[in-house]
């Protein structure tokens, strides 16, 4: 792999000089790894180390006697064997791929309807459109969560309020005292609405680009072939566009598989553990629980890094390519 | 027939209109939410008949902020001390190690060349919230060692951010320093420039624009950070930053709504001021070599 980006270098030309362009040539060999040194050195220290040690505190028994300096105890893949078994693990497994597929289908899915529709549009009112997107897709994660708790709040959150004011025979009684917050199959509809309400943006302004880049002759063609916009979509615009889809795709799935803040405000913290998914119950093994559960916290967080590579490989690869072709 | 489909025709035009405002309106409403909460006085805001534009705009929420009454002991001027020291702080030194990376990168051929750019590039996909206990863990043993506090305070968080923002950020920058034409690197040693004169002559105004758009990329992140700053400070409160600050005030007795939209609205701002000069970046960013042409 290293070697794929050498250069075969010019072969040498005998010169009067070349004693003295050989130790500026040593010189300069070291120069590159001084300048990545100190980079290195803080990616090793807070990155790397880490992950090393994520791997390792997942293969001992590994609580506060431990963080306080007592030697941990090998278990032999203990964790990862207890919660491979654990209910609990594969229940907060399942709600998390859950969540997070539905969160990514309908973020793919409005985002490129709305990048085809500011297509579409006037360039004044795509510009506009593109104006309020940018709204939402920039307002911080924290405010975010904290704006969609207070419209779905119990007692005077604009949500309820409407749906009591609405006929009762359409919406049924009792949304002025409807707790939206404790409960899985309420809360997790929040959070993902939440959630793509801010990702969709990006995805819908990434087709608009993609869009632009399509020669406009060829819609004209497949439309005097009697394609219409159903048709050209799928045998036009998406082959055209299947790089850019399947890197939106990987990185909304990684990014929703990533989400804590949202969750930890909708559901006001931790301590629920009814309504975790996986980076909050790592952090509630870790730092909410008495005592906290290193050890167990990490094996999942192990978990968690290989399903984030995995999903990744494609983009990885993609990268690792365009790398090499540079 | 002409006139059915000119018909046709302004009705699809009517329908895009129509699903453009909807859009429009489901991504505008909860930001304008905030502001609408944060401009009405208490007795609107907690009403069960709520009504879409404030009756009365006060401005007595951000006054309870700034003045801090709300987290006995502290105060509004403190958190955004710490956010600003932990983001600006930690984007400048990011921005200083990234472009000596970037640098060695995209001027040098050597040997741990690539295997530095793929290590770059797997790092920046390991979740944050998977390393989180061993990041505590791991500060906390190098704090016993050093004899200094890095949990408990900003100096761990700081340091956890730069490291975050490195990889991004020199990958941004580099691209930036390989558009440099060697030529003009060149030409100006030919004119007896020396190295230094050719970096900030030649290099530094080229590369500058992408410097800036990867430290506001940095930016934005390290100031909406939320883990992190939480599980590293939470128990002092004088360390809070403003997104967690924003989290503390659900545990008050009654949740001020006013006061927290306000809290919210000023912490917002800066972001958007940013977001609408890296945008565009932002997407060709994220989707290099996606979109072709």
């Amino acid at each position: 792999m290293t070697q794929t980006l050498e250069r075969p270098t010019k072969p040498e030309v005998e010169r009067p000089e070349a004693r003295v362009t050989l130790s500026r040539r040593t010189r300069l060999r070291f120069i590159p790894y001084f300048l990545i040194l100190p980079a290195l050195i803080v990616l090793g220290v807070v990155l790397l180390w880490p992950i090393g040690q994520m791997l390792w505190i997942s293969l001992h028994d590994y609580g506060l006697h431990q963080l306080r300096g007592q030697d941990a105890q090998w278990n032999d893949f203990g964790h990862y064997a207890y919660v491979l078994t654990d209910d609990r693990f594969w229940s907060v497994f399942r709600n998390t791929i859950i969540v997070c597929l539905s969160m990514v289908v309908l973020t793919m899915i409005l985002g490129t309807l709305v990048g085809i529709l500011m297509h579409k549009l006037p360039r004044w009112a795509s510009t506009a459109l593109g104006l309020g997107l940018m709204l939402a897709w920039a307002t911080p994660v924290i405010s975010a969560a904290i704006v969609y708790r207070w419209l779905f709040d119990t007692r005077y959150g604009l949500v309820n309020t409407l749906l009591n004011s609405l006929p009762n025979w359409l919406v049924g009684s009792g949304w002025n005292e409807f707790n939206w917050f404790n409960s899985p199959s309420t809360l997790f509809p929040i959070l993902i609405i939440t959630v793509v309400w801010q990702s969709f943006p990006f995805v819908a302004i990434s087709v608009l680009a993609g869009l632009k880049s399509i020669p406009h002759e060829l819609y004209e063609a497949a439309r005097i072939d009697g394609a219409g916009g159903w048709r050209s979509f799928w045998s036009l615009t998406f082959p055209m566009l299947r790089p850019l889809f399947a890197l939106l795709l990987i990185l909304q799935v990684i990014w929703d598989f990533r989400i804590f803040t949202q969750l930890f405000i909708l559901g006001g913290g931790v301590s629920n553990r009814e309504i975790s998914l996986i980076p909050t119950y790592i952090f509630q093994l870790g730092f909410a629980s008495t005592p906290p559960d290193y050890g167990m916290g990490s094996a999942i967080a192990v978990i968690m890094t290989v399903l984030v590579l995995v999903i990744s490989a494609y983009y990885l690869r993609t990268m690792i390519r365009q790398e090499e072709a540079r | 027939m002409n006139n059915v489909h000119r018909l046709r025709r302004s009705l699809g035009k009517a329908g895009l209109f129509a699903a453009a405002t909807a859009v429009f309106l489901f991504a505008v409403f909860p930001v304008y939410w905030v502001l609408a909460t944060a401009l009405r006085p208490t007795g609107e805001i907690f009403t069960r008949e709520p009504t879409v534009f404030p009756r009365e705009i006060t401005f007595e929420h951000f006054e309870r902020v700034l003045s801090g009454v709300l987290i006995p002991g502290t105060s509004f001027w403190s958190f955004l001390t710490n956010s600003l020291i932990v983001t600006v702080g930690s984007v400048a030194f990011t921005a200083l190690l990234a472009l000596l990376a970037a640098i060695a990168v995209a001027r040098f051929r050597f040997r741990l060349r690539s295997a530095f750019i793929i290590m770059l590039l797997v790092i920046q996909m390991v979740p944050i919230e998977a390393l989180i206990i061993s990041l505590f863990i791991n500060f906390f043993h190098l704090g016993n060692t050093l004899d200094v506090e890095l949990v408990g305070n900003l100096s761990g968080v700081f340091v956890i951010y730069v490291a975050v923002a490195l990889p991004i950020t020199i990958l941004m920058i580099r691209n930036f320093v390989s558009a440099v034409p060697r030529q003009l690197e060149e030409a100006a040693a030919i004119d007896g420039a020396g190295g230094w004169t050719i970096f900030w002559r030649i290099m530094m105004p080229l590369v500058a624009p992408g410097l800036a758009a990867a430290s506001i990329f940095a930016f934005i992140t390290a100031w909406n950070e939320f883990l992190v700053a939480f599980t590293f400070l939470q128990n002092n409160t004088g360390a809070y930053t403003l997104p967690i600050s924003l989290q503390y005030y659900f545990g008050a007795v009654s949740i001020e709504w006013g006061s927290i939209m306000a809290a919210s609205t000023l912490l917002t701002v800066p972001v958007m001021v940013f977001f609408l000069f890296v945008q565009r970046r932002m997407v060709s960013g994220l989707t290099m070599g996606a979109v072709k042409g």
